[in-house]
């Protein structure tokens, strides 16, 4: 079994060699391959998933790619007659992937931090221990990636979140969250498009339109874009 | 031109829905049942994936304010044009001021109306299909309402219809020998094993050996299972990924959700196994409270069911333009 490493700049500015390890492959259905990178929830892997995008996005075969977290769903066009086949070729894809980092564009968005929609302020600083405005802080100064977008038109799952604002999702779902809740779940973070059900914790509110069906690029996110939340009104 | 008198909720108009998209976190959705458009779509005339109504609540009833060319297939809700009785699967004339009306099929869950020209209503992302979630697409991203007017599209295929119309083999009927009846009243839904199914113990026998029923908590979306529920033996914590119609999740709780037309584009629950696609219109006519087990699979029987629905579905294609060109010869 072939090993690829790729060399990464860590941030003290010493070369680190990565291992990429064996990704795992399974069906999700007849057409569906599901490839899962081992290893850390980082900017690495992520990395490698966005250049295996890239490749198989290009497979005359394939007939819908959709990146994950730290994963990738592979859609055919036709139900293959061995699956054997398609799992050797996504692992050599995934084997001799070279880091790809996406030169996205930066999109700053204006968030009202506390106020009415900030229904679950009080349990992050409860779960971390800090205070609101700490946490409001915390979650403002950081600069986050768009790793995938999912779940909802247009939603992006953003990494980057300082690990003492880590907050696990709601076992039971908050019903009717509104939409443009800034949220925190688990070690992401991102921003409800649609007003409905949501495991996630709202922390504040922005008014920025990111999805149009109507238009030729709908989704305003993109996998590798920055994302940076400006703190409009801070209502604690 | 159509108008909407009579309907239930959430009866949507989807053609064969919009994938590609789900990169973008935009749900595929389409008709349940998209065998019973294609070939409904044959009949009256246009490409494959024409828009049509999908009806899944009854009664349903609707007004032809323009005459024009039809076809209900699917579930068959027992059609009357002004009150006469029609046969499903059949390419019908209605004159302008004539009433179609549904009632409730009694077996299956879903029936399609076919319009020769489809339903003009804008194309979003490649499709006419209604997005409930989104709230865009169909008709004004949302189900139909009494009232509702939809014009239809541009008709290109010059009928010649006998009065008694032109009618199909419906598939469940051409095709019993690939799609098997139910098995002591439990509707055979073949499928192949997923990326945790080791984690549930026995080697999931508890998932396969046991017959499931649809719940009432089921709809587009998803269908929730009731049954002796499975538990994996550890949790794993899954990062989101990307997911589509078929897959079988089993949520803490342990009775299975499977994704349908209006499936999420992400998740993160187990997942014990995927239904083949070919038998996911199968799922799409059952109703809720139907009572199903679940059949191991292979990527090889999958093809050959595949082959077998396009051969009967050329079959309805070349039967149907010879009829129509032997009649505009007679004209």
């Amino acid at each position: 079994m072939m090993i690829a490493t790729s060399n990464t700049i860590t941030s003290s500015g010493k070369i680190a060699v990565v291992t990429k390890g064996r990704a795992r492959i399974s069906c999700i259905g007849t057409r569906s391959f599901l490839l899962e990178a081992p290893g850390e929830f980082d900017l690495p892997a992520q990395r490698w998933i966005w250049a295996l995008a890239q490749t198989v996005r290009g497979w005359a075969d394939i007939a819908e790619v959709i990146p994950g977290m730290t994963n990738l769903l592979a859609i055919l066009k036709e139900t293959p007659e061995d699956p054997e086949l398609i799992t050797i070729r996504l692992l050599e894809a995934w084997n001799s992937a070279e880091s790809l980092d996406l030169a996205g564009k930066t999109i700053e968005i204006p968030v009202h931090y506390g106020g009415a929609h900030a229904i679950d302020l009080p349990a992050i600083c409860d779960f971390c221990g800090l205070s609101d405005r700490e946490v409001v802080r915390l979650h403002h100064e950081a600069s986050y990636r768009v790793f995938a977008l999912g779940s909802a038109p247009g939603f992006g799952y953003l990494h980057g979140l300082d690990p003492r604002i880590y907050m696990p999702r709601k076992t039971v779902p908050s019903l009717r969250m509104e939409k443009g809740s800034v949220t925190i779940g688990g070690m992401q973070t991102g921003v409800a498009m649609l007003t409905g059900p949501n495991g996630w914790n709202s922390l504040g509110h922005a008014e920025l339109q990111m999805f149009d069906p109507t238009s030729a690029t709908p989704a305003l996110m993109m996998p590798g874009d920055i994302v940076r939340f400006l703190p409009a009104r801070i209502e604690l | 031109m159509i108008e909407i008198i009579e309907t239930g909720p959430f009866n949507t108009i989807q053609d064969f829905g919009r994938p590609g998209y789900r990169d973008i976190g935009v749900t595929a959705s389409g008709a349940m049942d998209p065998l019973a458009v294609k070939v409904g779509n044959i009949l009256v005339g246009n490409d494959d994936d024409a828009a049509a109504i999908e009806v899944q609540t009854f009664p349903f009833k609707l007004l032809f304010v323009t005459g024009g060319v039809f076809a209900v297939t699917g579930a068959d809700g027992c059609p009357t044009l002004d009150g006469r009785e029609l046969l499903a699967w059949c390419v019908h004339r209605a004159e302008p001021g004539q009433i179609l009306q549904l009632r409730q099929p009694p077996t299956l869950a879903r029936a399609y109306l076919l319009f020769a020209g489809g339903l003009d209503v804008p194309v979003l992302m490649g499709s006419r299909s209604t997005s409930l979630r989104g709230g865009f697409g169909g008709n004004a991203g949302r189900p139909l309402i009494n009232g509702d007017r939809i014009e239809f599209g541009q008709s290109w295929d010059a009928l010649t219809l006998p009065a008694s119309g032109i009618a199909v083999i419906e598939p469940a009927v051409a095709l019993r020998d690939v799609f098997p009846a139910p098995i002591d009243g439990a509707l055979p839904i073949r499928a192949i094993q997923a990326g945790e199914h080791e984690l549930f113990a026995g080697d999931g026998k508890a998932f396969w050996n046991q017959t499931w029923r649809i719940s009432s908590s089921s709809d587009r979306t998803g269908y929730r299972l009731s049954g002796e529920p499975i538990k994996a033996k550890a949790t794993v914590e899954m990062r989101s990924h990307g997911v589509v119609p078929g897959v079988i999740q089993v949520p803490p709780a342990g009775e299975p959700i499977i994704q349908m037309s209006d499936a999420n584009t992400a998740g993160g629950y187990p997942k014990i196994a995927g239904v083949i696609e070919c038998d996911l219109w199968r799922l799409g006519q059952a109703r809720i409270g139907t009572r199903l087990r679940f059949v191991r699979s292979t990527h090889a029987e999958a093809r050959a069911v595949e082959r077998a629905v396009a051969r009967y579905v050329e079959d309805v294609r070349r039967t149907s333009q010879m009829v129509k060109r032997a009649l505009k010869a007679m004209a």
